[in-house]
């Protein structure tokens, strides 16, 4: 069982109403954003059970788009993320799903795409309490909360990257957490996620990818 | 440094001579990796957004996200400004604080969840009102945070504080356990005093739904933040005087869970049951179903 802080009772500090469905969407759009390289210049959210149903009386929308401009779940900001978003020439769009029901009651799917015409697409479940995790990148299982600073390689399916990863990870003196492998089939594009204790150190995403089989590394810092 | 349960938590007031908060307080700092100086500032951030959230409506009420609260903290301090009052200066000001804090949860303004933003109004409500009422200094105030993250922690251990779990008295019922145990303390209670006031506010408590008209965190909820406060200070009131409870403190949480499983899915924060489907409630919010 991981450490409950006295600062998850006591909080999150957050801007309301809902710590399930709105500090918990600024948390999954938050750790999204940092996952596509910016500037972003479109972003798409489903939403799914109870999101889609109360998300406009709960601001799951403006706190989805707060979170998606690198806001966080205390930041005021949010309450006026439709406007902020405009101002920054971000388009934005919020779609019910209330067909789809055999999925957790307050997913999302956020398709981001970025200047460079690059597009991914990630799925966050919140769980309560300002609790969420991410299960999808780009179609892809996976399962990571944000809460540890987090190392997200994108690689080719092959042996030895896996041992390339935790060698950079140990000169670097990243002590893992927890580390899981995801992939679409065998062979196929996988992706590796590290979360560590403390803070990363730069660098490590430059030292990864000296591995040709490693396409793309993205640090998601708490 | 860590306790499991409730039992743990005296054995270890007793054993290292010191109050609940600063057990909890200890904990946070070894198994947190952290010194008490930034522990100290975190929670003294977390009462600042408290202290403002709960007076910032009073002056400037704010209409809810949903529309269907807003302004109750200002005809509150009104009401108590014209001496019309009934219910005694610390709760008066206590309901006040706690309706205050919702209202502005349910109009995107800042709260600090404790334990959920649903029942954020409850701690500190009745804290600040003690705070005027007994000149409590702030740096107590904190201990008092500390002695509440207490209860709370052993709720989200052992239990639950999701209204979808475990209904409301999950929610404002261990907010109103957190707060009794914090007034006990603060008002020079011993530590088996304040898991006796804990233990008497989810006994008080028990089986409390959570049934949001339109699935939104409004209403009633801010009237339960209310009655919360009023729970609390009842519990601790009872534990101050001497009055020993038969049912500890781990046997009342192990009760919460147990019952609160047992409330159907339609009153644990589905709106498809209790306040939620009344007649008024459907033609209020409109697009229920």
């Amino acid at each position: 069982m991981s450490f409950i802080s006295v600062f998850d009772v006591l909080g999150p500090n957050m801007v309301g109403p809902s710590s399930s469905h709105t500090a918990g969407a600024v948390a999954i759009a938050n750790v999204a954003h940092k996952l596509l390289a910016p500037p972003l210049k479109k972003v798409d959210f489903t939403l799914y059970g109870s999101f889609a149903k109360t998300y406009h009386g709960h601001g799951t929308d403006r706190a989805l788009l707060g979170g998606i401009m690198g806001f966080s779940t205390d930041d005021l900001c949010i309450r006026d993320s439709f406007r902020i978003a405009n101002e920054r020439g971000l388009a934005f769009s919020f779609t019910p799903n209330e067909t789809e029901t055999d999925i957790h009651p307050n997913t999302v799917d956020i398709r981001m795409e970025n200047a460079d015409g690059q597009v991914m697409t990630v799925r966050g479940e919140s769980l309560g309490g300002g609790k969420m995790h991410i299960v999808r990148i780009n179609g892809v299982h996976v399962d990571f909360s944000g809460e540890y600073a987090s190392v997200v390689v994108v690689q080719q399916d092959k042996p030895g990257v896996v041992a390339h990863i935790t060698k950079v990870l140990s000169d670097r003196n990243v002590n893992i957490a927890f580390m899981r492998l995801f992939r679409e089939g065998k062979g196929d594009t996988a992706y590796s996620i590290i979360e560590s204790d403390g803070i990363l150190p730069d660098g490590i995403p430059e030292q990864l990818k000296t591995n040709p089989h490693i396409h793309d590394v993205m640090i998601v810092q708490p | 440094m860590d306790f499991k349960n409730a039992n743990e938590l005296l054995a270890l007031c007793r054993q290292e001579g010191c109050p609940i908060s600063e057990i909890m307080r200890r904990r946070e700092c070894i198994l947190g990796e952290t010194t008490p100086d930034t522990v100290k500032r975190r929670m003294a951030k977390a009462l600042s957004i408290m202290r403002s959230s709960a007076t910032i409506p009073l002056e400037n009420p704010g209409r809810s996200m949903g529309g269907l609260i807003g302004g109750e903290a200002k005809h509150l301090a009104a009401h108590a400004g014209k001496k019309k009052d009934i219910c005694g200066p610390v709760l008066q000001k206590a309901i006040t604080y706690a309706m205050a804090v919702l209202e502005v949860n349910a109009s995107m303004g800042l709260i600090v969840a404790a334990p959920t933003a649903g029942s954020s109004g409850v701690v500190p409500g009745l804290l600040l009102a003690l705070q005027e009422h007994y000149h409590i200094s702030d740096d107590r105030l904190l201990d008092g945070l500390f002695n509440a993250g207490a209860i709370g922690y052993l709720a989200m251990r052992n239990a639950t504080v999701a209204g979808a779990v475990g209904g409301c008295q999950a929610e404002v019922g261990v907010a109103a356990a957190m707060a009794a145990s914090a007034a006990v303390e603060l008002m020079g209670g011993t530590p088996e005093e304040c898991l006796g006031a804990a233990s008497t506010v989810l006994m008080n408590m028990l089986g409390l739904v959570c049934d949001p008209v339109g699935g939104l965190v409004e209403y009633p909820c801010q009237n339960r933040n209310a009655a919360g406060v009023a729970n609390a200070l009842v519990a601790a009131e009872i534990a101050l005087s001497g009055i020993r409870q038969l049912i500890p403190f781990d046997e009342m949480l192990a009760v919460m869970y147990q019952v609160g499983r047992h409330i159907p899915a339609e009153l644990r924060e589905t709106a498809l049951g209790g306040c939620a489907v009344t007649p008024s409630a459907c033609q209020r919010c409109g697009h229920c179903g």
